[in-house]
This record gives structure tokens, C-alpha cells and sequence, in this order.
């Protein structure tokens, strides 16, 4: 049976979709899934260097669709996990370089490989975007609680609907308990309820993101990160395990954070 | 502390003002109909509502509403009718019942 293919997507740049991309591959390889990772933001990879793969590269996705190299080839394997598997756009190119049926073409063949393929989407909403959520069965926005991530977040959930393409699920991204508490920052229920659309996780402002983009290693990997942990929960939700949400009721989330203390 | 921070988010928060600009601008992208736009429409309506029902000019209300990504446009139109206009003129005078 083939996997299920996840394109991350999020319309505004900078909120973290390479982030949950490289999270998501490693939170489900944790649970032993069958992960393919394919950037698809051709002209701007990130991804790689993400995961801390960026010595391993030898082919890239463009090489691949040109004939250049056979599928594995293109494929660089994680050290961590050898299930996990990561495909790099090329650098050197641009979009156009590739086709919605190219990206649905790569994202079928790693399906049959895998039992999950995500794929890493260029910021925007013109053909970068396109191809990269046409193959898709289940498309992960992200956005951050802010009006502009949010404005941009309901433009592709609106392109989505319209264009009847894959069902879409909410990544809230960089949420800080404290300042939702002190009324400074957008609230999770309040960004559901404007997108009218399913959440599948809140991933709390983390500072060990950061070292985690230095190092090449996700937080996902880290016990004791709160953003790798809302990582990993959103990839045991992902293979269908029902995983109750600790933020999503404010004062719920408020008296468990600084009643309980 | 429960009333006390629902005080102060009614009382123009960054949170709530975030959430009332991003409501109003969300229902205008949908609809892909900007404010002044809208305006245009208001006055339209009311010109050609006008030629065949005498209105209330000044208290036509047109507005879009948000219902689960479902927009409409809702205009409230008051028609002048002979007990509208009396009871306009009446207020006009005075308060009611100090006659």
C-alpha cells in the first residue's frame, strides 16, 4: 500500500515549515514509520541542512526528473534513522524547473517506498506552491499567531477549498502561553475559529529550535525540548494515535502551567 | 483575576485588537471586496433601493458577516413608513410624553 503524502505549506515565509518538515520526518521515523522528506523549494534548499544532511547530497530532485540519476539514487539516507530518507531540491535552479506532474511523479514513487512522504513547500501561493500541494493527501498549514501569518495561512486554505485540493490541518507555530496570558498574543482558540479549520498541533516558542537549526539535529530528537515534544505529538496524531491537546483551552493550559507549580 | 482579565481584554489588548483587525480583514479577503468598496455599494444600493421605497438614508447599515468561511452581505435598510415618519417627527420635538 502506498503512503500517505503531507505537503507543508503555509503561504507566509519564515514560519516554520522546513522546521515541522524535518520534525515531522523525524517524530514519525521515531515511531518506526517508513519517512521520505522531499524539498521542494527548488533554488532556496533548507531542508538538508535542517536534518544535517547537507555533506551527504550527491543528486538532487531536479537530477532525478531529468533522467540524470535513478529514484534511490536521489534518496540521501539519515544517519539516525536508515528509514528516514531525505530528497534535496537543487540549488542552482528555480521553479519552473519542474512541473505539477514531475512533483507528483517524485511524490508517487517515494509513496511506494514509504509510509509517509512530506513535502516541504516553497513559501507563496504561485507555481512553487501548486506543485507542491497537487500530489498531496493531507495538506499541514503552518502559521504563527499573528495577523499577517494568519491573513496568509486563510489565503491557501481558501486556494485549497477552491480548487478542491487535499483537506487542510493547522500547525500553530512559536505560541507563547505567557503572552496569550497576558492578552498580547493571538489565542489558539481564536485562530481556529477565524480559520475554521481542524488543528493538528501547537508547537510552543522553544529557544532550542534555534540551536537545533546550528546543529542539524530537530528538537524532536530532544527529550526535553517542549517544541519537540508538541513535534512529536502532532506525529503520533499523523499515524492516527489520538493524542489529547494540552494548550488548546486557555485556562485549562493557564491554571496546568501556573496553578500546578 | 478571572473578571479582572476579561476587563482587561475587552479594554483594547493587543490580543483583542490582533483578533478584531484579523476578523475584519480575513472577511474582507474572502470576499475579495475591500472596505471602501464596500462603501461604493452602500450608496449604490441606497440609489437604486431609493427610487421605488422611500428610506431612511441615514440609518442603512450594510455590512459582510462571517458564518464558517461562509460570507454574506447583509443590508439593513429601515423603509419609511407613515408611523416611521411621524414617530421621527415626534422626536425631533422633544422627548415623548412632555408635551
Amino acid at each position: 500500500m502506498a503512503g500517505k503524502i503531507i505537503t507543508i505549506s503555509s503561504g507566509k515565509g519564515g514560519v516554520g515549515k522546513t522546521t515541522a518538515t524535518a520534525n515531522l520526518g523525524l517524530s514519525l521515523a521515531i515511531l518506526g514509520q517508513r519517512v521520505t522528506c522531499i524539498d521542494a523549494d527548488i533554488g532556496l534548499r533548507n531542508l538538508d541542512v535542517m536534518l544535517g544532511l547537507e555533506n551527504r547530497i550527491v543528486y538532487d530532485i531536479i537530477n532525478f526528473i531529468e533522467g540524470r540519476c535513478r529514484f534511490r539514487q536521489a534518496l540521501v539516507r539519515d544517519k539516525r534513522f536508515p528509514e528516514l530518507y531525505m530528497m534535496a531540491a537543487a540549488q542552482t535552479r528555480d521553479k519552473n524547473s519542474i512541473t505539477v506532474e514531475d512533483m507528483s511523479k517524485v511524490a508517487r514513487e517515494a509513496a511506494e517506498i514509504s509510509d509517509f512522504v512530506l513535502i516541504d513547500s516553497p513559501a507563496g501561493i504561485e507555481h512553487g506552491f501548486r506543485y507542491a500541494v497537487a500530489p498531496a493527501d493531507l495538506v499541514l498549514i503552518v502559521t504563527n499567531p499573528e495577523v499577517t501569518a494568519v491573513r496568509d495561512a486563510d489565503r491557501v486554505i481558501g486556494l485549497l477549498e477552491a480548487e478542491e485540493l487535499a483537506p487542510a490541518q493547522l500547525i500553530l507555530n512559536r505560541y507563547k502561553p505567557e503572552l496569550v496570558r497576558r492578552n498580547e498574543m493571538l489565542d489558539p482558540d481564536t485562530v481556529i475559529d477565524l480559520l475554521a479549520i481542524d488543528l493538528i498541533g501547537i508547537v510552543p516558542e522553544d529557544d532550542k529550535v534555534f540551536g537545533a537549526g546550528n546543529q542539524g539535529r530537530p528538537v524532536a530528537l530532544d527529550e526535553h525540548s517542549r517544541a519537540g515534544k508538541a513535534f512529536r505529538n502532532i506525529g503520533r496524531r499523523l499515524t492516527g494515535e489520538d493524542v489529547p491537546f494540552e494548550a488548546l483551552r486557555k485556562q485549562t493550559f493557564i491554571q496546568r502551567l501556573f496553578g500546578s507549580r | 483575576m478571572k473578571l479582572l482579565d476579561l476587563f482587561r481584554r475587552k479594554k483594547k489588548s493587543g490580543q483583542y485588537i490582533a483578533a478584531q483587525r484579523l476578523r475584519l480583514v480575513l472577511t474582507h479577503d474572502r470576499a475579495n471586496i475591500s472596505p471602501g468598496m464596500l462603501e461604493v455599494l452602500k450608496d449604490e444600493i441606497i440609489a437604486v433601493i431609493s427610487k421605488h421605497l422611500d428610506i431612511d438614508t441615514e440609518n442603512v447599515v450594510v455590512n459582510l458577516t462571517e458564518d464558517n468561511r461562509r460570507t454574506r452581505l447583509v443590508a439593513d435598510i429601515p423603509i419609511l413608513t407613515n408611523r416611521a415618519r411621524k414617530a421621527e417627527a415626534r422626536s425631533k420635538k422633544g422627548p415623548p410624553g412632555k408635551t
